[in-house]
């Protein structure tokens, strides 16, 4: 077992066998969570030693595997297993992890709930009848269930903070470029991270460290030197360790309908982190309700290009039919399941002829206003800022039908991906039993800084985190 | 602008997905609603932006190395293989292309 592990406060050393223990106990598979596509029960660790040693691991049915299928919830890929292997993921096994399971998800990270999955929903641990979140839905149940430490999952508009929210757990998702991509099943490849679970700060952040950094299969994973990121505990930390940090407190975010009893776990964690030493200071994005209107015409975008590869000829499923143009398209309206239809269609809609300078392009330009005002509040000597992660905590299973009312439950994460910088969300709170998220975003590269805010906020909350 | 059922059969053909006619009206309702919510962006100045951050915030670089080596033989996942290609099921409009597909994986 990892020493570095071990020296978290809030488990004791978590084995394999723990984990198996935890997965049948709360019954981490289809009869229960439903949190698991596939589970290895033989795996054990390939290297002797290693930062995270012995410790069971959980990944994204997105992420590319060698001895597990990858579906990415989708019947399209049911039984596709990759000839090669995420980088994300091998770089966890060759830190000693050992891969417990792929997670269920959203069909191809589309949804906000874990409900598109063709498998079936994902269940909240902390409330059968209630979503995880999603689209990482399945990580953030097998971490919050205890089946796991930590876990992988992708992020494209908040699908690791917004089910790390509503499962009471922490959620990271790094700088655009920070990890490589290599192995994660595109969806919206200019907004696409690998993110990390962790059941507190110091397990996601050794989680990230282990998975970050320059990769020669992943062009766009950005050559930046990784700084230590797992924050000293708290317990070792000074009187007023925040002391010089200006946190900013983004207006937007805290809107007059803003959810009461959210609004107040968010302001007890502001005055903790005031009582840590830090500066709160108001500020202002003003483009913050022009966010969900452009990702959900970005994402579907280059969802409509990207998805364009399953054809039937190349992955998974293939319809019999006579000629080849409808080989395709009754491969693709049988694959593919309702929520990436409509994106699809979507996308392609405000990709068409006639249509692209009204939507595509003018989307463009307000994502480039949306990161420049993240660039200049940052200017001006803010470090961080602090938000809610989510409007609400988790809803039931079914109570959300509208596609657009879904997209809303986005509304305070996909900024952190239009403009390519670093959040997460942890858990402040609990509004009627169920978890509150307070997310902190960052400067492109300000991981460290991030986390050490997080990991003394939570240890100045707590058992508040979860009150 | 709203989209009708004629422009959801249209993308759905550019998109190559078979949509049953009995979906078009609800497809119709469904994508008018999330477009209406677009609207909002038209009224945006956005005269002098540029479309994309810069580059500093989003770094690439050459893609000058080789491709990874597959970490499984091609025989493993390919359905069926000869000569070193792939081989997918023949459809009918093919035709006969000549001597028969070997299974020489």
């Amino acid at each position: 077992m990892s020493e570095r592990l071990e020296e978290s406060e809030a488990l004791d050393a978590h084995t394999v066998a723990h984990a198996w223990s935890a997965y049948d106990r709360v019954k981490g598979g289809a009869d229960g969570l439903n949190a698991f596509l596939a589970i290895d029960r033989d795996a054990s660790p390939m290297v002797a030693e290693g930062p995270l040693h012995g410790v069971p691991v959980a990944v994204k049915d997105n992420l590319a595997t060698l001895t597990l299928p990858t579906t990415c919830g989708s019947r399209m890929l049911e039984g596709y297993v990759s000839p090669f292997e995420a980088t994300a993921v091998r770089r966890l096994r060759e830190a000693g992890a050992v891969l417990i399971g792929k997670t269920n998800m959203d069909e191809f990270a589309m949804g906000s709930s874990s409900e598109n999955s063709a498998y079936g929903p994902v269940r909240n641990p902390l409330d059968h009848s209630r979503v995880p979140g999603g689209s990482s839905g399945g990580s953030a149940a097998a971490v919050a269930a205890g089946i796991v430490r930590i876990a992988l999952g992708s992020e494209t508009g908040g699908s690791v903070r917004q089910p790390a929210a509503f499962c009471g757990i922490v959620g990271v998702k790094p700088t655009y470029g920070r990890v490589s991509r290599y192995g994660l099943v595109a969806y919206a490849s200019s907004l696409d991270n690998v993110g990390v679970f962790g059941r507190c700060v110091r397990d996601a952040a050794l989680g990230l460290e282990v998975i970050a950094g320059p990769d020669r299969f992943d062009a766009t994973c950005a050559d930046v030197p990784v700084p230590p990121l797992v924050p000293a505990r708290s317990g070792q930390s000074r009187h007023m360790p925040l002391t010089g940090l200006v946190i900013g407190k983004p207006r937007e975010y805290f809107p007059e309908n803003l959810d009461p009893r959210i609004a107040v776990h968010c302001e007890r964690a502001l005055a903790r982190l005031v009582e840590l030493g830090a500066e709160v200071r108001d500020v202002s994005l003003p483009s913050t309700d022009l966010a969900v209107p452009v990702y959900y015409i970005i994402a579907p975008a280059e969802a409509s290009s990207n998805l364009a590869r399953y054809d039937g000829v190349r992955y998974g499923l293939r319809a019999e039919a006579a000629d080849l143009g409808t080989m395709y398209e009754q491969t693709r309206s049988r694959g593919f399941g309702t929520e990436v239809t409509r994106r699809i269609l979507l996308g392609t809609y405000v990709l068409s002829a006639g249509y692209y300078d009204a939507y595509y392009k003018r989307a463009q330009a307000v994502r480039a206003l949306i990161a420049d005002e993240f660039t200049r509040v940052f200017a001006t000597g803010v470090h961080l800022l602090f938000t809610p992660t989510a409007p609400s905590p988790a809803f039931r299973i079914g109570e959300v039908s509208d596609p657009y009312e879904m997209y809303l439950s986005d509304i305070y994460t996909v900024t952190a991906n239009l403009a390519g910088i670093p959040a997460m969300s942890q858990p402040i709170g609990r509004v009627d039993g169920m978890p509150v998220g307070g997310q902190f975003m960052a400067p492109h590269f300000e991981e460290a800084i991030m986390l050490r805010a997080a990991a003394a906020l939570e240890g100045a909350l707590g058992a508040e985190a979860h009150q | 602008m709203s989209v009708s059922p004629d422009d959801v059969r249209h993308v759905a053909r550019l998109a190559r997905l078979g949509i049953d006619d009995g979906r078009i009206p609800a497809l119709v309702t469904e994508l008018n609603g999330i477009l209406a919510h677009m609207d909002v962006l038209q009224q945006v100045d956005v005269s002098g932006v540029p479309l994309m951050p810069s580059t500093a915030a989003m770094p690439l670089r050459d893609d000058a190395l080789p491709p990874d080596a597959l970490q499984r033989d091609r025989a493993a996942f390919a359905p069926r293989a000869r000569d070193g290609f792939f081989l997918v099921p023949r459809l009918a409009t093919h035709g006969q292309l000549g001597a028969s597909t070997g299974d020489d994986a």
